[in-house]
């Protein structure tokens, strides 16, 4: 790990001004994925600006009906509110399907959203890879890449977001607010992350100085017809192979709106509204989840060692819709499929 | 009140607990010196090359950097391969030395030592060291490699295949039922908690005091003055504690060899922690390809056992395990054909990992043997009671005790094996299909020469001392029970020393033999002990014991009385007072009884049974229960014995389903070299684990004991293979199983 200087941001505008100014500059946190890119030499900032102390730590009820989680919440502590609990019980298991208890007592709601890809290749300094050093090739693409995405890949990268509480983020079309030199915008979870196209290295659309400072949830409405379910390669402690994040509005047997997001297949969660259209005004039929799933995975490329996602997500999703139309969420303490 | 003897047999908890959960116990990088200088490593980016232009001008530049050490301005060492021999764990071939010359052997090996003022200025330091390179494709793969041979030069210690015996062929063709399978285990590495370090003490005078993971200080001690020249009385290797090692802190590491080096030049302290990623620099369990072929008679009895396997070694050193063996030795079997050949790869020499050879041949073996009961329509434990060996047909001798019925018997009972409905696929729950399996498990019961000393003082505490190691396994504890036993003294009463080179001599600490060599050296040395107290007791005036001999006394809280009558007696105390002396001490040496091991084939035994369920459609396997039931003689202390077993058993599950090197074929380079993505199991994944020890007398040492380091792994695999076929259908044969093999 290289020398760095350590500064503590009293105001969220003193933080903003001080990574804006700095282009060797970084946000820290929680520090769950940062200081470990720092150890590893794959992310070498000259100079970190701690926000820890910023008042960001409060859920917040919107006029909306929805609530605005403070961009400093633990995971933790945001997957046991009670309101989460109740309302939005599909963030509330996606977030438990992560990491640790440990890590989640430290990680924080905008560094979540932060994190960087889990890509072998991106890890190890001695490697080509362009989403570390933009030009110098993907080894992923014909190495080790089980962990690697099958959609939305290019020729430059083929890394996926690795996070779980993104995947439920994303199928509860939260909006995510920044502040940045210029003020403060709002982002549209989808626009959030972004695919790596040819720049890799972007994970997603936060200019240099930006920090996100709280995600908006809309008003609850899908009851307990939702589910998070995420399968890997053993029962805890393993990012997602696969993670399905799916909610239903059930007009007694009728399927009104329904999203379905994606996690470790692609550079960001993974929706096609398309797909989810097709459920809107039916009956809840194996068949027709085999449907939603086939359109989701339009176009799904396999690199070798990954090629099995694309079956393996397929019956995910199968599942998943299953169980989130029966009203039966998947329990994140039990590990039973159910 | 605690001292009710005897305590061998008994719970006891580990005497050393305390100290590991308070943080007291020193581990090797956690001793200091005020002139400790700290260095950090720098690995090769490339795995087979030259270093072609090494610049190490920006790390020394760096703040606190005292020198940077490399093949350039290292210290001499010998040329000849014989010094760097001095390791009892060698294997033939020549040994890898760091900085001996430019040539990269394999990914990350050490191409530069920073040492600096800080821990934290070296590893930085070591980043700036750029080298450049003349790379060469390397081939990390044992499925690809050059040629298969067999290794010329054996290993010390480790059986060839025994020559075939009948007509394996011939009786494979004329059988009614056959299988023949191809089985792949692939790379795992330890992954122990505690890194590998070194902290050397420049004590002046060339007095070296050095802190070093190890199984065994007495190996690395000698490997050290042997390569660099020094003198054995001025070093001195001290490591009381280990923090887990499974086999890969046997032979010295280049952590020990730079360290000193550094130590050696700069003259002054050093410490050396390699990162989790170096760990994957060293030592393995290798990637072994297998072939086995199994013919049988109708009934199941077996005619004809062929096994083949092909297993990685590096370019430079031919390490070699008894893979193929346990073919010709577990099951009654007249024609049977053995083949162990190695190929070669550009990684680091692998090296023993828990049951190194059993866990990889047995469990082709017993996934071979559960896909015969299938064919022959037998029930898998029937199956193995119809071929069982009550005689080592590899050695031809008798084994001196094997219990296995009984664990069969035992194992099958608390599982519930009697519900097991025979065909694949017939148990359901809800989405997850149901399986049970099982397999068997077989270790060397071992033993070493080791020797050890007994100290009685006048305050009547005994230490009982002894240069072996504990790497968790609690070989403290027992030393203790042993100790207190034969003394008479509550427990305590005693102190346990291990991991000093001064201490009396004992090999590295692996073979699961350490419990019944060091155990039984430490008894013999407690009689020493005893004949020397007596000795004097007999010389008081007025001796109460003045014709007693040893076996018509017996010592009990710091007494020495007659057995014939108890009043008759003297006090310790008041023997060390009138000889003089403030403690009185008993040396012996304990060593295999050869006409014994002539003689009898020891081993032990398990049975290893686990129900697994599957969802039918996603593949996710759960483990639900698992039982273990071992005959390993006498067993010393319930507690330490269950822990080792569980280890194994979970170490087991881990090779099954989740444990896998993963090397880039074009880089060479391990990928997945820490613990987030080299997956061990996770509390989710192990359910109870049932142990159960069967009784079992066995005579082969003083103590009536086998080890039980290495046992529970054996068979576990296996047995969770077996569990997954059982319940799906499908026959997984490269592990390890995961979701995509099932879908």
């Amino acid at each position: 790990m290289m020398n760095f200087s350590y500064t503590r941001a009293e105001t969220i505008a003193d933080a903003v001004a001080a990574v804006a100014g700095d282009p060797d500059a970084r946000f820290i946190a929680g520090g769950t994925n940062l200081v470990d890119l720092m150890k590893y030499d794959v992310m070498k900032p000259g100079r970190l600006v701690d926000i820890t102390r910023l008042p960001l730590r409060e859920i917040e009820a919107t006029d909306g009906g929805g609530l605005k989680i403070g961009a400093l919440v633990p995971n933790s502590d945001l997957a046991y509110d009670q309101r989460i609990q109740r309302d939005y019980p599909l963030l509330s298991s996606a977030i438990l399907a992560g990491a640790s208890a440990q890590l989640r007592n430290a990680a924080t709601t905008g560094g979540n959203l932060i994190q960087r890809t889990r890509c072998y290749y991106f890890y190890d300094v001695a490697t080509p890879c362009n989403k570390r050093e933009p030009g110098s090739g993907c080894s992923a693409k014909t190495g080790v890449n089980r962990i690697h995405a099958i959609l939305g890949t290019s020729d430059a990268c083929i890394a996926t977001h690795p996070s779980d509480m993104c995947v439920a983020l994303a199928a509860l079309e939260a909006v995510v607010h920044v502040e940045g030199p210029d003020g403060q915008r709002t982002i549209a979870f989808a626009d959030f992350h972004r695919l790596p196209g040819d720049e890799p290295q972007y994970d997603n659309t936060l200019a240099h100085g930006e920090m996100v400072t709280a995600v908006e949830l809309p008003a609850p409405r899908f009851g307990q017809n939702h589910t998070y379910l995420k399968l890997r390669d053993r029962l805890s402690y393993a990012f997602a192979l696969v993670s399905v994040a799916a909610a239903i509005e059930m007009d007694g047997d009728v399927i009104g709106e329904t999203r379905v997001a994606l996690g470790g297949v692609a550079h960001k969660p993974w929706r096609v509204p398309e797909a989810e259209a097709l459920l809107k005004g039916k009956f809840a039929t194996r068949e027709l989840f085999g449907e939603v799933a086939d359109r989701l995975l339009q176009g799904a490329k396999g690199f070798g060692d990954n090629d099995f996602k694309i079956e393996l997500a397929r019956r995910a999703v199968v599942r998943a819709l299953t169980q989130a139309a029966a009203g039966a969420p998947q329990v994140q303490s039990n590990k039973i499929v159910n | 009140m605690s001292n009710i003897h005897p305590y061998v047999g008994r719970a006891n908890t580990r005497v050393d607990g305390p100290l590991k959960v308070s943080g007291l116990a020193k581990y090797s990088a956690e001793f200091g010196a005020e002139d400790l200088a700290y260095a950090a490593a720098v690995p090769s980016a490339v795995a087979k090359g030259r270093i072609t232009a090494l610049d190490v001008s920006a790390a020394l530049a760096a703040p606190g950097v005292i020198e940077v050490l490399s093949h350039k301005n290292r210290i001499d060492f010998p040329e000849d391969d014989e010094p760097f021999k001095n390791d009892m764990v060698a294997v033939p071939g020549s040994p890898f030395r760091p900085f001996r010359d430019d040539k990269i052997h394999y990914a990350g090996q050490a191409i530069a030592l920073v040492v600096a003022d800080t821990h934290e200025n070296a590893r930085y330091a070591a980043t700036l060291v750029k080298a450049t390179y003349d790379v060469e494709t390397p081939n990390v793969d044992v499925a690809t490699s050059a040629n298969y041979y067999d290794p010329p030069e054996k290993r010390d210690g480790i059986p060839p295949p025994p020559d075939p015996r009948g007509d394996a062929k011939g009786a494979f063709d004329r059988a009614p039922i056959k299988v023949e399978s191809d089985y792949r285990v692939v790379a795992e590495h330890h992954n122990p908690m505690e890194l590998q370090a070194t902290t050397v003490i420049w004590e002046g005078d060339g007095r070296l005091l050095v802190h070093n993971k190890t199984q065994g200080v007495v190996n690395p001690k000698n490997y050290i003055c042997s390569v660099f020249g020094l003198d054995e009385d001025k070093v001195r290797f001290f490591s009381p504690y280990v923090g887990g090692a499974f086999g890969m802190a046997l032979r010295p590491h280049y952590d020990v060899f730079l360290a000193v080096m550094a130590s050696l030049k700069l003259e002054r302290s050093v410490r050396l922690v390699l990162t989790r990623a170096q760990m994957f620099t060293m030592g393995w369990r290798p990637d072994c390809l297998q072939t086995l072929s199994l013919g049988a008679e109708t009934s199941g009895k077996l005619t004809s056992i062929t096994h083949h396997a092909i297993q990685a070694t590096s370019m430079f050193e031919d390490y070699q395990e008894p893979i193929v063996n346990w073919s010709g030795l577990l099951y009654d079997c007249d024609n049977v054909s053995l083949k162990y050949e190695l190929g070669k790869v550009d990684t680091s020499t692998p090296s023993d990992m828990r049951a190194p050879g059993a866990t990889t041949g047995v469990f082709a073996l017993e996934c071979a043997m559960d896909e015969l009961s299938y064919a022959a329509g037998v029930d898998p434990i029937e199956l193995r009671l119809l071929n069982y060996s009550d005689h080592d047909q590899n050695d031809d001798k008798p084994f001196s005790s094997k219990e296995l019925k009984a664990a069969y018997e035992q194992g099958a009972e608390r599982f519930g094996w009697s519900k097991r409905s025979f065909e694949p696929r017939s148990m359901k729950e809800g989405h997850e299909l149901i399986g049970y399996g099982m397999a068997t498990g077989c270790w060397e019961a071992m033993t070493m020469p080791h020797k050890a000393r007994a100290t009685l003082t006048a305050d009547g505490k005994l230490e009982v001392a002894c240069a072996t190691a504990d790497i968790g396994t609690g070989t403290y504890t027992i030393l203790a029970q042993i100790g207190a036993d034969a003394l008479g003294v509550d427990i305590a009463e005693v102190t346990s020393k291990v991991g000093d080179t001064s201490l009396p001599m004992a090999p590295v600490e692996g073979g699961s033999w350490a419990a019944a060599s060091a155990g039984s050296a430490v008894k013999l040395a407690c009689e020493a002990l005893k004949e020397e107290l007596l000795k004097h007791a007999r010389g008081l005036d007025n001796s109460p014991l003045a014709n007693a001999s040893l076996d018509l006394v017996t010592f009990s809280n710091g007494r020495i009385a007659l057995k014939a009558d108890l009043a008759k007696a003297v006090s310790v105390a008041d023997v060390l007072k009138s000889a003089g002396v403030e403690k009185l001490d008993g040396e012996a040496g304990y060593a295999p009884d050869e006409e014994f091991t002539k003689k009898y084939a020891g081993y032990t035994h398990g049975a290893c049974f686990v129900e697994v369920r599957v969802d039918e459609e996603l593949g996710v396997i759960r483990l639900v229960r698992i039982v273990s039931a071992i005959a390993a003689g006498k067993i010393l202390n319930p507690l330490t014995a269950r822990s080792q077993i569980l280890g194994g058993v979970v170490m087991g599950c881990g090779m099954a389903l989740h444990e896998e090197t993963k090397w880039d074929k074009t880089l060479g380079r391990v990928m997945n070299a820490n613990l987030g993505e080299y997956h061990v199991p996770a509390h989710a994944d192990i359910p109870e684990v049932d142990v159960i020890f069967v009784d079992e007398e066995d005579g082969s040492n003083p103590l009536g004991i086998k080890g039980l380091g290495e046992i529970g792994i054996v068979g576990a695999a296996a047995a969770v293979a077996n569990a997954v076929f059982h319940a799906t259908g499908k026959r997984v044969r490269e592990l390890p199983i995961t979701i995509d093999k099932l879908l």
